[in-house]
Parts: C-alpha cells; sequence; structure tokens
C-alpha cells in the first residue's frame, strides 16, 4: 500500500473493536448477543419493523433511537410499493455489512478510502415464490455484488480487502450458509 | 507423607502420592520425535529422565496412519538434535516405515530411558512438582514435558450424527487404503494437506470424489526450481516466532498446507484435483434428510487461497532479490483456483451415490489425563512457548507455532528442545534452592 504521510482516517475505531476481541476472548460469555426485531403488520403486503433492542455483553442495550422500516410488495403484483421488498432488504443487508467490512479492515490495514459504492444484485425465478414450479427454489439462486473502490491501495490489495470483509461478515456468513430458523406462534 | 492419613487430617488440596511412586526429576510423556529431542537434550545436561510411551517409539506413526502417507518435508529437513537425515535422497519424501525407523534409530542413538507400552493414566500436581500415573505404576518429578502430540484424535462435525446410516464414514486415523473402502462415490470433507491427499488417491482408485472445501492454505510443492520448504527456510519464515507472529491464534489453527510428498515433487492444489475429476463443492454447513448442504461462499475462500500463495510467493521473490539469489527460473505466478460455473449447493448423498465420507476436518489433543487446571474453554493448553501457564515445572512440545512457525515439523523440535530444556533446568535450579 501506499505510505502517505497522514494517518488514515476511515471513521472506524479499529482500537476499540481489537481490544473488545482481546477483552471478549477473556470472558466469552459476554460476546453472546442477541438481536432482535419487531414486525406489525399494516395493510395488506405493508410491515414496518421496528429494531429498538439487543443484548450483549451481559446487559441489554437500546439503540438511542428505535430504526423503523416499512416493506411492501411492488405495484407489478399488485402491491402498492410503500417499502423496499424483504428480499431486497436482504440484498440491504449484505451490501452494509460487507461495506462496513471494508471501511474496517482498510482502517486496520492502513487504507484511506475516499469512496466505496457496492452494487448488488440477486436473482430469483418467482415461479417458486407463486408456487408454480416446485422445482424452483424459493429465495436467490444467485447473489453477485461488485465493489466500485477509490482509496489508496493497489488492484491486489483492494481485492484483498473484499475478500477479507467476506470472511468477517454476519450477513454474508448467513446467506451463504444453512441456518437454524425456528418459527412459532406466541 | 502417609498414604493412610484419614480425610480429617489430610488437607484435600494436597493430594497423597501413591506409596509405591518412583521418584525423578523430570518425566516426558510421548516417545516420539519432539519427546525424543527433548531426553536427548536432557541427558547432554545430566538429568535423570524417563520418557513414558503407551505403545512403541513413534508410536502415532506405526498406527494412525494410511498407507500411502509421506512426510510433507523433504528428507534434508529431518534434522534431530544429535542425528539427521544422511540418505543419499535429500530431496525425498520418508513413507511412514522409514519415519518409524528414523525415529526408532534416533532413540536408540541417543539411548533414550524410553519406558514402552506405557500409558499415562493421570498427571496431578503435588507439593514441589507432579505425579504421573500410569497402568505400570506411578511416577513423581519436579517436572513433566507433555510430547504427546496435538494430534490424538480425530475431529469429526456434530453434523456427523445426521449421516444417513447406509454411509461408511472413516476419519484419517483409520482410513488405510481405497481398496478398503466399499466401492460407492465418496466425499471428503476438509481440503487440508490430508484432505487433497486422500481425494486424490481415491479419485485415481476410479470412485467419483467430492471434496468440500473450506479455509485451506496453498502451496506449490517446488516454486523457482526449489522445493517451497527450502523457500520458508531460506527466507526466515519458518524461524518466526510466536511472539513475532502477527495472530497467533489464527497461525496455530492454520490447516496444513495443501501439500504432498512424492518422488515427482507434484504439487497438489485443487486444480490439480480437478483436472483428475474431483468435484469442489463449499464448506459443508448442514445434513438434513439425507441431504448435505455446502456453503456459497466457495469462490471468496478460494481467492483467499490465492491471494495468500501469491504473498507467500512475493516474499519469497522479495528475499531472493534482496539477497541477489541467482535463480535461473524467473518469478511466476500459478493459475487462480478453477471453480465450478455452477457450484453444488445441496447434494443428496444417497441418491447421488456417496458410500463412504471422510471427516478430513482436523486433529486435536487428547488431555483427558491431565488433571492440572491449564486447559482452556478450547481444550488447549495455556502456553507461552511451551511453558505451561500457573504451572511450574509443567512444559508442552511439538505443537503447531509452539516457539516458531517450524515448531510442529521434525526439524522445529531442534530448536524447541533446547529452549525448552534450558527453561526446565532453570526450574529445576529453583526447587533445588
Amino acid at each position: 500500500m501506499t505510505i502517505t504521510d497522514s494517518p488514515v482516517d476511515n471513521g472506524v475505531n479499529t482500537e476499540a473493536l481489537i481490544g473488545a476481541r482481546d477483552a471478549l476472548s477473556q470472558a466469552p460469555e459476554a460476546a453472546d448477543f442477541v438481536w432482535k426485531a419487531e414486525c406489525k403488520w399494516i395493510d395488506g403486503t405493508y410491515s414496518e419493523t421496528t429494531l429498538d433492542g439487543f443484548s450483549g455483553l451481559g446487559q441489554d442495550h437500546n439503540h438511542p433511537t428505535p430504526h423503523t422500516f416499512g416493506m411492501d410488495h411492488p405495484e407489478c403484483f399488485a402491491s402498492q410499493d410503500r417499502g423496499a421488498t424483504p428480499p431486497e432488504a436482504l440484498l440491504a443487508a449484505l451490501a452494509g455489512c460487507l461495506t462496513a467490512g471494508v471501511a474496517s479492515v482498510a482502517q486496520h490495514r492502513g487504507i484511506q478510502l475516499r469512496s466505496v459504492t457496492a452494487s448488488v444484485e440477486g436473482k430469483m425465478n418467482v415461479l417458486g415464490i407463486l408456487g408454480a414450479d416446485p422445482d424452483i427454489r424459493n429465495g436467490f439462486t444467485d447473489v453477485a455484488v461488485s465493489f466500485d473502490i477509490d482509496a489508496n491501495a493497489t488492484p491486489e490489495e483492494l481485492q484483498a480487502l473484499v475478500a477479507q470483509s467476506q470472511k468477517r461478515s454476519a450477513v454474508y456468513d448467513m446467506v451463504t450458509n444453512p441456518t437454524n430458523v425456528t418459527v412459532g406462534v406466541a | 507423607m502417609s498414604p493412610s492419613g484419614s480425610p480429617d487430617t489430610v488437607n484435600a488440596r494436597v493430594p497423597v502420592l501413591p506409596a509405591s511412586a518412583r521418584r525423578i526429576p523430570v518425566v516426558i510423556i510421548g516417545a516420539g520425535h519432539a519427546g525424543l529431542a527433548v531426553s536427548r537434550r536432557l541427558t547432554e545436561r545430566l538429568i535423570e529422565h524417563v520418557v513414558l510411551e503407551r505403545g512403541e517409539v513413534a508410536n502415532s506413526w506405526r498406527t494412525e496412519r494410511w498407507d500411502s502417507l509421506r512426510l510433507l518435508t523433504p528428507n534434508w529437513q529431518s534434522q534431530l538434535p544429535g542425528m539427521g537425515y544422511d540418505g543419499d535422497e535429500p530431496d525425498g519424501f520418508m513413507t511412514m516405515p522409514e519415519v518409524v525407523d528414523f525415529i526408532s534409530t534416533y532413540a536408540e542413538t541417543i539411548s533414550a530411558p524410553v519406558h514402552s507400552s506405557t500409558t499415562v493414566t493421570r498427571v496431578g500436581a503435588v507439593a514441589g512438582g507432579y505425579v504421573v500415573e500410569t497402568d505400570g505404576g506411578s511416577w513423581t518429578c519436579e517436572a513433566v514435558v507433555i510430547a504427546s502430540g496435538g494430534s490424538n484424535i480425530a475431529n469429526v462435525p456434530s453434523l456427523a450424527s445426521e449421516v444417513p446410516e447406509s454411509i461408511e464414514t472413516v476419519t484419517p486415523m483409520t482410513y488405510r487404503s481405497p481398496g478398503r473402502l466399499n466401492d460407492g462415490g465418496v466425499l471428503v470433507v476438509g481440503a487440508s494437506a490430508t484432505g487433497v491427499q486422500l481425494a486424490d488417491e481415491i479419485r485415481r482408485s476410479g470412485r467419483n470424489v467430492t471434496i468440500s472445501v473450506g479455509e485451506h492454505v496453498r502451496m506449490p510443492r517446488v516454486y523457482r526450481g526449489r522445493d517451497v520448504f527450502w523457500w520458508m527456510d531460506a527466507a526466515g519464515i519458518s524461524d518466526e516466532r510466536h511472539s513475532d507472529v502477527d495472530d497467533l491464534v489464527r497461525a496455530r489453527n492454520l490447516p496444513s498446507p495443501q501439500l504432498i510428498g512424492t518422488p515427482d515433487r507434484r504439487s497438489i492444489d485443487l486444480n490439480a484435483l480437478t483436472d483428475r475429476g474431483v468435484k469442489m463443492v463449499g464448506r459443508l454447513g448442514r445434513i438434513s434428510d439425507g441431504r448435505a448442504q455446502f456453503a456459497g461462499s466457495l469462490a471468496n475462500i478460494c481467492l483467499m487461497g490465492d491471494l495468500k500463495m501469491n504473498r507467500l510467493l512475493q516474499s519469497f521473490d522479495d528475499w531472493a532479490t534482496s539477497t541477489d539469489l541467482d535463480i535461473s527460473d524467473p518469478p511466476h505466478r500459478f493459475d487462480p483456483t478453477r471453480l465450478p460455473s455452477t457450484p453444488c449447493l445441496e447434494l443428496d448423498l444417497i441418491a447421488s451415490g456417496i458410500g463412504t465420507i471422510v471427516w478430513a476436518t482436523g486433529y486435536r489433543p487428547d488431555y483427558s489425563w491431565l488433571d492440572v487446571p491449564v486447559i482452556d474453554r478450547k481444550g488447549r493448553v495455556r502456553h507461552d512457548g511451551g511453558i505451561v501457564q500457573d504451572a511450574p515445572g509443567l512444559y508442552v512440545t511439538g505443537l503447531n507455532v509452539l516457539r516458531r512457525r517450524r515448531s510442529s515439523f521434525i526439524n522445529g523440535a531442534a530448536h524447541d528442545s533446547e529452549e525448552i530444556s534450558n527453561h526446565l533446568v532453570r526450574h529445576l535450579a529453583t526447587t533445588h534452592a
């Protein structure tokens, strides 16, 4: 990478993250987090999800203000498109997770970022969710993420940066690996 | 100390020694290359000791390896304190009988005080040292060197319980040769040296082979005309100290490199397996209703392996340039790992004809006999360069990156045994002071 006089600042506090890694290695039970979301049906295919709090480090936490977003289906499915579709939200989660990873790893490796854009595409044949063809799965068959990064690094360093962000990404792991999911009725 | 003290007179924290326990300054557990190297160092220092061995010298090389296995390191690297390879094939790779012969000859050469067929059943702390209980009586000592190795138990993932009953499962410790497998297809889980070697030889037996690939270490056998271990030695990588390694947890847990020792010094990367017709899938994530599901991260896993190999080769080239090394072969890079165009994410094990699953998913040490609180939550001994923490006089050797990157290789024992013995001698002097 290019060595510059000014310190690299991507706005990520990697010292704190590394400190947390060391501390949690000594107290692994504190590393158990539970992430939570509450989704309320509003009308039609429209719902609103509120993300208020989570637990970890042995205690409960709240977001300073709850985050809320709505999800819906598009007009071509006879809905009103009052929010993103849930599969699009998944793509957003994947891109957001990988991008946060790129920023963190770049900070750790001394790479100054100037701009980062992740373009994501998920391929899906909707005959699956419509129940029209039992051989077609409901979900994405392929997801492709393309990063456009302007930074003081060689192409190979950027390749390694993006590879490492995948290695450390929670959402990438959940999308690429089976995850046990239980759905019940309270 | 009376062995018959009543409970109200004996402090429960000071165990009672068996009356028959023999006293000796040092007990070494395990007569493999690492334990024998320490034995040689102690003999040099006139320190009385015994080497306890559950089987015979080089037991795990005799009994826990597959038939075709050869050492990953070339013969010229087989150097132990007081004895080195002196045959006429320095660039060759020892077969298992040759390794057994080499280590047995070493034990005889250094007159190691080996007690064979002696299984340690418990090591506990006592005042001033340790008690080592075996199926052939007990020893008390001031110091114990654990040289039983890091590969006593083959790891089998918990999802193995979901494998359909009609499919046979084997580990590298029970696998011997393709001819002993049933006729069906084979799923090899894991792509370390073990996984790629077994996938290769099973495929050569004519069976359909699928290999499940997680994080791996890709290396060429030969680069610019020299063995990859020659480069790592020459460029100083093998001697990097554990205290200097950037991420020691990662370094100690790295899978073994995708290498094989063969007379033709061939490489055995994933492209070589693909050329031979082995099918590549991602990391095994789940088995449910007889269907195995594989991670969709294969492309990134392979890219990381390629990038890391290229950085390693670059470090070789940089070193060669810095030392004006005269090598006729110019620097070059190998083809990127070729990926299947449509990676398989799910396999119906029965319908696809899988008859055997090979768990090439690593090994772990067995410390079930170690009754001293020095084991961490991952089942590893807590140590700093082989000096066990919070247990004066307790040492461990022969593990991955114990004191330097070469620690787990045969010639890693040379330096490590010297330094551990020096520490041990100082400890004995302290206890006698």
